[in-house]
């Protein structure tokens, strides 16, 4: 599997689970050197400190050395150089990049020019397909299968990429879906003209109570701001929804909750000591699937 | 009147390519997607000109030029319906239907902004995408669908 991985699909439904299982093991035990003497670049073009730190510590309990920047200002980059020549530059240090970029569509033209597998740390609104890994790690965690679960989606379903990418993937699994957002934030056309193509259920609602009951995994997300050219609509939009403890008392047993992080009122902090809160779990799984990640297309898993 | 009118229409081409029923709108796009703009062959170019079939038409005529079917089909994007008539010695020797690549490299822009190709000097690659009769294109780099029209 000696690959980059850029978007979800271009992982097959068994690469997919191949990383999955090969995460439970890094689970199991978290400190495995066995990529002793590479050395991996993280290169942040943007700051994201929350995944920077995932992928680092992952290189980190590997056994493998991390090399890269935090934010492009102070590099060669500021003083225009160009993305290929970057990339050029660093491949030929390294045995992996790991990249997050503001522009979208970078990583999958860094994999085109790099002579290492590279990894998509975010493209900008376009791909985070580590993310999506996580999740689907998560929602196999938490259930005991990733088959046959119904999955209700809450908040920004319009702009928010951890949605579709998890949506494509998990379409692979015979999933229901129901989609909570309102009006301005209703998941696009074609993600579910996608799911007509492949004969997959999905409701629509606007009401957070309405589907509360039926899901197996709730993923709830954040209305991002900078996602909004108009500030008056995010102004509508942005506490639409606001999850209690108190609504939680006929959900299924075995029902979690998700979201990426961070959050900012849609989640309120009484939630976060019921057995449902999945959300801060769900975030040191990134960890085990980052190392399966990049433990599997060096090759190594 | 008449009959020079229908002269210019016809005139005639000894070697060379003729592409006909291009949507008279479409007509400088096709200059562009085929680089015929500034090439030294002598082209004769018809805009507005009565078709029984598509209404307004357009045509262009290039001497001594005969392109590979690749080339001719990246045109399918803005003229679908055109016709390729390959003229030898006066005559006809061959005509061609149009088919739509699956995919083009470098003739158009991307639509999204925030795509990598409009910042750095990276290739555009396209999927063509074909549904209900309506033409879009998916950007190899950052994944979002252009709509044809708004592209060329
Ligand atoms: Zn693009």
């Amino acid at each position: 599997m000696n690959k980059s991985l850029i978007s979800i699909q271009d992982f097959t439904k068994e690469e997919i689970l191949h990383v999955l299982e090969t995460a439970k093991e890094f689970e199991k035990n978290r400190t495995q050197h066995i990529l002793d003497g590479k050395v991996i670049a993280c290169i942040f073009f943007e700051p994201s400190t929350r995944t920077r730190l995932s992928f680092e510590t992952a290189v980190n309990r590997l056994g493998a050395k991390v090399i890269g920047f935090s934010d492009a200002s102070n590099t060669s980059v500021s003083k225009g150089e160009t993305l290929k020549d970057t990339i050029k530059m660093v491949s030929n240090y390294v045995d992996m990049i790991i990249m997050r970029h503001p522009l979208e569509g970078s990583s999958r033209y860094a994999s085109e020019v790099s002579s290492v597998p590279v990894v998509n740390a975010g493209d900008g609104a376009n791909q985070h397909p580590s993310q999506t890994l996580l999740d689907m790690y998560s929602i196999m965690q938490t259930q005991g299968r990733l088959d046959g679960l119904n999955i209700n989606m809450v908040g920004d379903l319009k702009y928010g990429r951890t949605t579709h990418s998890l949506l494509q993937a998990m379409s692979l699994f015979n999933p229901e879906f129901v989609f909570t957002a309102p009006d301005e934030l209703k998941m696009p056309v074609e993600y579910k003209d996608f799911l007509d193509t492949k004969g997959i259920k999905y409701t629509e609602t606007d009401s957070l109570e309405e589907h509360l009951d039926d899901c197996d995994i709730l993923y709830m997300t954040r209305v991002q701001q900078e996602r909004f050219t108009d500030p008056m609509e995010y102004e509508k939009v942005k506490d639409v929804y606001r999850l209690k403890s108190s609504m939680l008392k006929t959900v299924k047993p075995n029902m979690k909750i998700l979201h990426p992080l961070p959050r900012v009122s849609e989640i309120d902090q009484d939630v976060d000591d019921s057995p449902h809160a999945y959300y801060f779990k769900q975030a040191e799984n990134g960890l085990y699937v980052r190392m399966a990640i990049i433990s599997c297309l060096l090759g190594y898993r | 009147m008449e009959s020079i009118n229908k002269e210019l229409k016809v005139s005639a081409l000894e070697n060379g390519t003729v592409l006909d029923h291009i949507p008279a709108e479409n007509v400088y796009k096709a200059l562009d997607i085929l680089n015929l703009r500034g090439i030294s062959n002598q082209i004769t170019i018809g805009i507005n000109l009565n078709s029984k079939l598509y209404g307004k038409k357009g045509i262009i005529k290039i001497a001594d030029r005969f392109f590979e079917d690749d080339e001719l089909n990246k045109l399918a994007l803005i003229a679908p319906h055109a016709t390729v008539n390959i003229i030898r010695n006066f005559q006809v020797v061959e005509k061609k239907k149009l088919v739509l690549p699956a995919s083009i490299e470098g003739i158009a822009k991307c639509m999204n902004p925030k795509c990598i190709t409009n910042h750095q000097p990276v290739k555009t690659k396209f999927r063509v995408i074909s549904e209900n009769g309506e033409i879009s294109l998916l950007c190899h780099y950052c994944e979002k669908r252009s709509d044809i029209r708004s592209i060329f």
